[in-house]
């Protein structure tokens, strides 16, 4: 009894501002616009009863401009995620083989960036990108380039951005992995006369590969419909689902198609995240196992 | 060769905070341009009506859902780790989850549909008119902290042996003492973690508060973020030089209190 009021009112919290949101989100994808406040009619009501439409739905899949955001939106998060993980798995492997005293300390040099305001980080980006910005300055001192490169507001800018904002997320989870290793394997291997490549390349990468996932899939994941970071660093045309959703929104102020975007935006994303939820999972229950007996076999499936 | 990968990315992530903290002391009006030592741009700071306005306005919804985040988020993690089986649990924990990997986009939208929903319900059957602002954003932030809370709670509660719980209640403790004298002592350090989580989560965030917010409700990164699609100014920088400043006294007083809970803690060995 006393266990359902510790479980009743999170719960309630998150049916009503969770699901209850999503279930309205998708509703509103199938409803048409119209005018007035909000600009949409709902698509079931007491009196029309079903007026709702799948125009919305059939314009993205028609409309070969939402269909080349949604590709480029793709694009820009398989590279970012990509980047990231190359500079995170080095940084993890520093942080992980670093003696015991100095692993929270660089974690925390890691982590702060993050707590120091994604904008003002941005802001730097726009300060150092610029004409006559830092990196020019740089690149003309070093005799690369004569006249200023148009750096700001370019695919290389938003590529930066993205990397420098979610790096942080890519080096927790491999990390953790790597903590986690056993030691001993690598130990064995090296003395059975495997050079320090061979096993790293034969026993810590394959170890180390459901963090790897995790570490793509949690920056893929917010990449993907990302908005802010494109918007203040990205060419302006680059055309990208979180970009276009919020031009339906706040320019067009046609809620149907916006939030058909973010239904088609979570449908393309439903397998990472899923991906992403099991591998939680398992990390999770294997981090709870007090003997680690289970063997990292059955990495991917559910434990129970 | 791990500690230069190590270096080279450090030094990625640092070089251009560095950067900005140290021209923020320049007196030159073009961002990043060094024109001798100054504090003009803190000063400016310090007399921008509309900016300390949002700042205050953002201080005070993050305190205030960071607070609702540890309380729902704590009950939503002890019942993830420690509840046992129950109908619903697979709802429960996809729901729980759901925040952390919904894009912001995706997140901020569905919850102003939400919000105007219920706007128009309580309209409609109470004639009560009620506007967005600093309320909705609040609540959207408690929602996304609640799930950041949970997951470092369950985590925290999952390395705990529920022995310590069981033992306490042997020995003849009520369940709120063994709430209260064990449990709530474990997740203690998660819930301190937890709560800085949620109220940096929802200083930084623009996205979610931008579709949810109305015009009485101009956060700081919502009038940071206006300023910045204009352009960089100095006082940008000035400003983030106060955050930074800011966040590492905060995570270094975290560090101490969680330290010296750790020290003290049965998980220590």
């Amino acid at each position: 009894m006393r266990r359902a009021l510790i479980l009743l009112p999170p719960f309630l919290w998150l049916l009503l501002l969770v699901a209850a949101p999503v279930a309205i989100l998708a509703g509103i994808a199938l409803s048409e616009p119209a005018p007035g406040v909000p600009p949409f009619l709902p698509p079931v009501s007491l009196e029309a009863g079903w007026q709702g439409s799948f125009a919305n739905l059939l314009t993205l899949a028609e409309d070969w401009y939402y269909a080349a955001a949604f590709l480029r939106s793709l694009v820009v998060a398989f590279l970012s995620a990509a980047i990231c993980l190359l500079l995170a798995y080095p940084m993890a492997l520093g942080i992980a083989s670093a003696r015991e005293g100095w692993r929270v300390p660089l974690l925390a040099l890691v982590l702060l960036p993050f707590w120091t305001g994604f904008l003002p980080r941005l802001g730097a980006w726009i300060g150092l990108l610029r004409d006559g910005g830092w990196v020019n300055g740089v690149l003309m001192g070093l005799g690369l380039t004569e006249a200023p490169v148009p750096l700001l507001y370019s695919d290389a800018a938003l590529y930066l951005g993205m990397v420098h904002a979610y790096l942080p997320f890519a080096v927790l989870p491999l990390t953790a992995t790597l903590l986690r290793r056993d030691l001993s394997v690598e130990e064995a291997a090296a003395d059975l006369g495997a050079t320090p490549w061979v096993v790293f390349r034969t026993v810590t990468l394959p170890l180390s590969l459901p963090g790897a996932a995790a570490a793509f899939l949690l920056v893929f994941i917010p990449a993907a419909g990302e908005f802010v970071i494109p918007e203040l660093l990205g060419p302006p045309e680059a055309l990208l689902v979180g970009r276009a959703l919020w031009g339906e929104f706040f320019q067009n102020r046609d809620w149907p198609l916006a939030a058909a975007l973010a239904v088609a935006l979570l449908a393309l994303l439903i397998l990472p995240i899923r991906l992403f939820q099991r591998l939680e999972d398992d990390g999770g229950s294997r981090r709870a196992a007090s003997p680690p007996s289970r063997s990292s076999g059955q990495s991917l499936d559910m434990v129970p | 060769m791990r500690r230069v990968g190590l270096a080279v990315g450090l030094s990625f992530l640092w070089l251009p905070i560095l950067l900005l903290v140290g021209y923020a002391f320049s007196a030159d009006r073009i961002p990043f341009q060094w024109g001798g030592f100054s504090l003009r741009w803190f000063a400016a700071l310090a007399a921008n009506e509309r900016m300390l306005e949002a700042a205050w306005l953002s201080l005070r919804i993050a305190a205030g859902a960071a607070t609702l985040a540890v309380l729902l988020g704590g009950m939503a993690g002890w019942v993830l780790a420690r509840h046992g089986p129950f109908r619903g649990r697979a709802v429960f924990g996809a729901l729980a989850g759901a925040p952390l990997v919904l894009p912001e986009v995706v997140t901020g939208l569905s919850l102003l549909l939400l919000f105007v929903v219920l706007q128009g319900w309580a309209e409609a059957a109470l004639g009560w008119q009620v506007g967005r602002g600093a309320a909705t954003v609040l609540l959207a932030h408690a929602t996304l902290g609640l799930a950041y809370v949970a997951v470092v709670v369950q985590a925290r509660l999952a390395g705990m042996d529920p022995a310590l719980e069981e033992a306490a209640a042997d020995l003849g403790a009520g369940p709120f003492t063994v709430f209260r004298t064990v449990t709530l002592p474990l997740m203690a350090p998660a819930l301190v973690a937890g709560w800085l989580l949620a109220f940096t989560l929802s200083l930084d965030d623009v996205v979610v508060a931008s579709f949810v917010s109305g015009p009485a409700g101009t956060t700081l990164p919502m009038l940071v973020f206006s300023q910045l699609r204009i352009g960089l100014t100095p006082e940008i920088n000035a400003l983030a030089t106060v955050i930074l400043a800011l966040a590492g006294l905060a995570v270094g007083a975290a560090a101490l209190i969680l330290g010296r809970n750790g020290r003290r803690g049965p998980g220590a060995g």
